[in-house]
């Protein structure tokens, strides 16, 4: 609570500050003789202010969240909601490719050698001189709307899923792998039985990473395309009137649909950990080691 | 000790080493179970070679229980593991079954109770134990029938449903006996199961291990540091030196007969025997010095 309230006063000062020449540009263009006060209020209420003030902001929100009919292109909710469907598709696609590399890395040391470069590769390109390319090829093979974005998405968030399943896959220790070995237990029983269990820990973990970065993949496919719709369209068409405070809402809108995916992701994990006998929170996993 | 050498040497009579068993035809009258002959194991280590097995020759009759006792890294566990097709000999040769140690795994001949209890902390105790039930496709119904009964057997049939961390040390090791004794191998290897027991608990199921391998003629070869143990439970007690694990004596212990009440542990013929194995265990200490 205390943080919050110094974030707040930190933001208020520096919407402060940070309108305060132009506020008193305006009051003077407008005749009025600019004293501290009149300039202060006036850098709370600027209409393309460069930091707008926190209730600004809420109030932008309230009026395109609750004011407007749902299925409305001003709406946010409308926006958020093209932006998460894109996100969902994206993230189901890229966790399933990365969790089917990573059980390929885990089985042929082969695919590990000839993969590898070319994963950690894709991650070093960057992705907002990607995107346009990506969205401009398969909009020629006749593929718009929702999927280009989902690709885009996936190619950012099959990475962190692909890292921590190798390395879950990977985790039973010997004793554990010895018990298959004296069964004779073939690959798909190992990953079944003993692999998948062990690494749903590391999967969950790289799941809130995932669907953290498949929204940052959507906005970006959203912002250079030109699209209409999606939190992304909105920055962009924020930032082309100088709208500010339309920016500020579509960013919050998009934290807090993060916020709510990651939390999603953390729910399953939690019914997940007691369908599977985890220890109450408090006392350390018990690790076989 | 002089005659240790020979003893080392010393087989069941019906033991032909030179029998060629897998060509063998027909009734075979008690082809050994276990052939060892000058095994060695030589561990490749960053620190340099560990020699943990060394010339180690041993023939284990059908239905035979034989104890292994000797100081803590003298190689019983990788004794047992290279029977176990766990661990590859560098030397001398090695059969079980007939067969080769990978063949005899293949062929699911053995259950494994390992050192420490290895159950997967994400299944319950009932689940744990039709792990090899499960991989060898054991129907539902037989399943659960044979999880209760061996359940009831270490005396766990109430912790059924719980995970491997609510139980103590002691009971988790009992579930794990439970585990390897469900499919009922015709060989138990049994790595110091009763090591983490108390007095009473282990009393008691030495009894029912002693009544088990009575009624169904296992083979079982146990590694132990306790001496009475080894003595009241085996037909023979395999006495092994320090690092590098060589056998320097055999106890035979038949003439305690196959039906041994508790009190048989405070027999002259109990106590000589046990005499016996202590002195060997100490020669094994002197050649160190
Ligand atoms: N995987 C391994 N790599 C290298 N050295 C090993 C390995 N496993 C065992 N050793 C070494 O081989 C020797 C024999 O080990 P082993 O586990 O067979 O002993 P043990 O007789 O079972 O001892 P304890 O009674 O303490 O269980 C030890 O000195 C150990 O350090
Ligand atoms: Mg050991």
């Amino acid at each position: 609570m205390g943080v919050v309230l110094a974030l707040l006063a930190g933001w208020y000062l520096a919407a402060l500050f940070g309108n305060w020449n132009g506020a008193a540009d305006a009051l003077a263009r407008a005749g009025a003789i600019p004293d501290a006060e009149k300039i202060a209020a006036a850098t709370m209420a600027q209409e393309r202010p460069v930091v707008p003030a926190p209730h600004q902001v809420v109030s932008e929100l309230w009026r395109s969240i609750v004011g407007m009919p749902l299925g409305s292109k001003r709406s946010l909710l409308t926006h958020a909601w093209v932006t998460l469907s894109a996100t969902l598709m994206g993230f189901a696609i890229g966790s399933l490719l990365g969790i089917a590399l990573a059980v390929a890395i885990v089985h042929l040391r082969s695919v590990e050698a000839s993969l590898m470069p070319w994963i950690v590769a894709s991650q070093t390109v960057p992705i907002l001189a990607v995107a346009p390319i990506i969205i401009v090829a398969l909009g020629a093979a006749g593929l718009t709307g929702l999927l280009p974005k989902a690709v885009i998405a996936a190619y950012l968030c099959f990475f962190p899923v692909t890292v921590g399943m190798v390395k879950g896959l990977n985790a039973p220790d010997r004793i554990q792998r010895d018990l298959m070995r004296t069964y004779s237990a073939s690959r798909g029983q190992i990953l079944a039985r003993l692999r998948w269990p062990a690494a749903l820990p590391y999967l969950f973990a790289s799941l809130k990473i995932a669907v953290a970065a498949s929204l940052v993949g959507t906005i970006v496919a959203e912002l250079p395309t030109g699209a209409q719709a999606g939190l992304g369209a909105r920055l962009l068409a924020g930032s082309y009137y100088g709208q500010t405070i339309q920016i500020w809402a579509a960013l919050f809108a998009a934290a807090a649909l993060s916020a709510l995916l990651v939390q999603g992701i953390g729910l399953a994990e939690a019914a997940t950990a007691r369908a599977l006998g985890a220890r109450p929170a408090g006392r350390v996993p018990r690790s076989a080691r | 000790m002089s005659r240790a050498g020979a003893l080392a040497l010393k087989q069941p009579p019906e033991f032909e080493p030179a029998a060629p068993r897998a060509a063998q035809e027909g009734p075979v009258i008690a082809a050994p179970v276990i052939a060892a002959r000058g095994l060695s194991l030589t561990y490749t280590t960053a620190d340099g070679p560990v020699h943990a097995l060394s010339n180690v020759d041993l023939a284990v009759a059908p239905g035979e229980f034989v104890s292994f006792i000797g100081p803590s890294g003298c190689g019983k566990t990788t004794l047992l593991r290279c029977v176990a097709d766990l661990e590859q000999p560098t030397g001398g040769e090695l059969t079980v079954n007939g067969v080769g140690a990978e063949a005899a795994r293949l062929r699911r001949d053995y259950g494994f109770v390992f050192q420490a209890p290895a159950l997967y902390p994400w299944r319950t105790i009932a689940r744990n134990v039709a792990l090899p039930l499960e991989i060898f496709g054991v129907p539902r119904a037989e399943r659960r029938e044979r999880v209760a009964h061996y359940l009831d057997l270490v005396q766990l049939f109430g912790f059924a449903n719980k995970f491997p961390w609510q139980l103590s040390g002691g009971m988790q090791q009992r579930a794990s006996i439970a585990r390897a004794l469900c499919f009922d191998p015709k060989l138990l290897l049994m790595d110091e199961p009763f090591g983490a027991l108390d007095e009473i608990v282990r009393d008691h199921l030495n009894a029912q291990l002693l009544e088990l391998w009575r009624k169904t003629a296992k083979t079982v070869l146990f590694v132990t540091h306790s001496i009475p143990e080894a003595v009241y439970l085996s037909t023979r007690v395999v006495v092994m030196s320090p690092r590098p694990g060589r056998i320097i004596d055999i106890v035979d212990c038949t003439a305690l007969g196959r039906e041994r009440p508790l009190e048989i542990r405070e027999s002259p013929e109990f106590l000589r025997l046990g005499q016996r194995v202590r002195e060997g265990l100490r020669a094994g200490h002197a050649y160190d010095a």
